[in-house]
């Protein structure tokens, strides 16, 4: 696993260290350790009750720590009430103060400091200006669209400069189009103030987007932690390659390695071949993954068998069972021999429209470079995985 | 609306019948009230102003008044300050036994008033405590504290928590959250239970009887002591009129800020 180091020296922004919160019986995080380093854009990626907010609330003081240390820095904070920690949150739901201002929403936290007036309205207008609402300090808070509220929520944190912002889910509320323009802003001004983010979501494809490393939560844990191509391109699980995107899973054997590569057996009896796997030896049960859109897919005539044309690619093949146009590709499902299914993503490079799409039932070829090729351990569950997986869409 | 022509006649007849059922009696009183007549006969020949000025020099009428003030005043007080905890308590933490005390916390205000009064009096008879302001001001707490308890607490759950975690968050202990988030998002509820309190306290007589020493009048109390003294007839009416005003202005004032509420709410 990858793990990029953005400062090598300083104590990292935080250190979670074997971290377990129990509620009553329920156990929503479990021995979690993670360290977030200075001016990270990092996020927590899971579906609900996976952890990850209840890990951000910890963080914030919410939520007692049943088990472990949080440190902020070198200081741990595992005890310290919220209004002594130097972090701020943006809450889901906004939470401004409804009897107040924007104005006054955005300087609560420097009033608590005792900061001078005059340097809380200089200050106030510029994090107003960052945040794209300069002019709105005379506003009450319930005259503002969701978008314009989570842009005081943001200023309303950032102005104290913080050690870490917390965010749980800021654009949730929000429609498709603002949610896009936001994720954007947000990576600009984390930017502009150099500050760290610890980002909490269950859509991957705002995770993606945003962050420097994204930690995918399951039940508590963390599954794995990696860039968005890490997880994307490698993932080390079947949750994580079925919540990140759209996967597909070929089970078969280990039969050996060379030059970097491993064989692998599928069950249908075709042998196929993936890039730098380690820790696998011959005789493993595993899953070979690939993403569909890494797939090529060619007709093939009835009686003909699929072939490697240079004997270095993967190649299975199968009968179309659904074709769909969506524009910038055509998606295809194709049934295997051993009755499991394929996503194919066809880009609409060369064909134009639904006229030049295979048809249902059509044999075909699928091919791939083993390079695009993910290992798993193991069999999957793929029912149970399913279910788990797309809960929180 | 598009019911037919009768119904709609029928609705407003049937409106008007219910108002003046409610509502005559009250004039008649206020009518009274300026009835020149000492034996009150009707229709009034003249309207005076006397029993207004004969009211105010009665000095037992005085003292009632000020009792009556005095008690409501320090009912309410007491009440905001033991049901708005109460509220907090029970809205914001879990604790053993929660929805019981949020249960019981209610029931005075189902319990007849003469089951409170004789409570009360028998307590404070048994633990040797002597009937005067202090017990009147106890037995009407014991339903103010319920009428706050009942705003504060529908208040507070329309609140959010992240509010109060936002200030947290922003710096502010827990005595500054308070001050600066919850009570200003609990204010005009606090202000409404407030009023309406009062205006239960000032008109109570049940518990009033029971927990009065022999000494102590309020407004209530004088008035039905004075209703068996033909003489005074006059009086009463005037003093009557004088308690509708000062227990429905309260009520009024209570209605609006909740209304007010209800509006700011939906948005």
């Amino acid at each position: 696993m990858t793990v990029s180091q953005t400062s090598s020296s300083a104590a990292p922004d935080i250190r979670i260290e074997r971290v377990s919160k129990r509620f009553h019986e329920v156990t929503a995080v479990d021995d979690l350790s993670l360290d977030i380093e200075h001016n990270e854009f990092f996020s927590m990626l899971g579906p609900s009750g996976c952890g990850k907010t209840t890990t951000l609330r910890m963080i914030a003081g919410f939520e007692e720590v049943t088990e472990g240390t949080i440190k902020l820095g070198d200081q741990d904070v595992t005890n310290t009430p919220p209004f002594k920690r130097d972090v701020n949150t943006v809450f889901q739901n906004y939470a401004l103060f409804p009897h107040l201002n924007v104005y006054e929403n955005v300087a609560f936290g420097l009033r608590r400091k005792k900061v001078a007036d005059a340097e809380i309205k200089r200050k106030v207008g510029e994090f107003l200006a960052l945040v794209e609402l300069p002019g709105y300090e005379r506003r009450k808070t319930s005259q503002l669209s969701g978008g314009q509220q989570q842009r005081v929520a943001l200023a309303r944190a950032l102005i104290n400069h913080p050690r870490v912002l917390l965010l749980d889910e800021p654009l949730g509320a929000l429609d498709l189009k603002l949610r896009k323009q936001m994720q954007l802003e947000l990576k600009r001004i984390q930017t502009e103030v150099g500050i760290t983010f610890v980002y909490v979501t269950h859509d991957q494809e705002e995770a993606m987007t945003m962050s420097d490393r994204i930690a995918v939560m399951r039940a508590g844990r963390i599954e794995q932690l990696g860039s968005a191509e890490d997880l994307y391109e490698r993932p080390a699980t079947a949750f994580v390659a079925g919540f990140l995107g759209v996967s597909n899973l070929l089970e078969g054997r280990v039969t050996g390695a060379a030059n970097g590569m491993l064989e692998i057996a599928l069950d249908d009896g075709r042998s196929i071949r993936a890039a730098a796997a380690n820790g696998y030896s011959a005789g493993d049960a595993v899953s070979a993954g690939v993403r569909p859109e890494k797939l090529k897919i060619a007709k093939l005539d009835d009686g003909d068998a699929a072939t490697s044309a240079d004997g270095a690619t993967n190649v299975i093949e199968g009968r179309v069972t659904d074709a769909s146009y969506v524009g910038v590709s055509t998606q295809y499902v194709v049934k295997l021999d051993d009755g499991s299914d394929v996503t194919v993503y066809a880009q609409n490079l060369d064909t134009s429209g639904v006229s030049e799409q295979y048809p249902v039932d059509q044999k075909v070829q699928l091919s791939w470079s083993p390079k695009h090729t993910f290992v798993i351990g193991g069999r999957v569950d793929r029912a149970a995985l399913e279910e788990e997986v797309t809960e929180d869409a | 609306m598009t019911e037919p022509r009768y119904v709609r006649v029928l609705l407003r007849i049937a409106t008007i019948g219910v108002l003046v059922f409610l509502f005559l009696p009250i004039v008649v009183l206020a009518i009274q009230a300026f009835n020149s007549s000492k034996l009150l006969t009707w229709p009034p020949p003249d309207f005076t102003l006397h029993w207004f000025s004969d009211a105010a020099g009665n000095p037992q009428i005085v003292q009632a008044f000020q009792n009556s003030i005095v008690a409501a005043t320090v009912a309410t007080i007491l009440a905001l300050i033991l049901g708005t905890l109460a509220a907090l308590a029970v809205q914001r933490y879990d604790f053993f036994g929660k929805q019981t005390i949020s249960f019981i916390f209610v029931l005075p205000l189902a319990l007849p008033g003469v089951i409170t009064g004789i409570a009360l009096r028998t307590s404070y008879v048994t633990f040797g405590i002597d009937l005067g302001m202090l017990t009147i001001i106890v037995g009407h707490a014991t339903f103010c504290v319920v009428v706050i308890y009942n705003n504060v607490i529908a208040r507070l759950r329309r609140v959010p928590r992240t509010a109060e975690e936002a200030s947290a968050d922003l710096g502010a202990d827990s005595f500054t959250t308070f001050r600066r988030v919850t009570l200003p998002a609990v204010r005009t509820a606090l202000l409404a239970g407030a009023l309406l309190a009062f205006g239960l306290s000032f008109d109570e007589i049940i518990v009033t009887i029971f927990t009065a020493g022999p000494g102590t009048q309020t407004i209530p109390l004088w008035i039905y002591s004075a209703i068996q003294r033909p003489n005074e007839l006059p009086v009463v009416n005037v003093v009557a009129v004088v308690v509708i005003l000062l227990s429905v202005i309260p009520v009024y004032l209570a209605q609006r800020l909740s209304g007010d509420v209800a509006a700011s709410a939906a948005l």
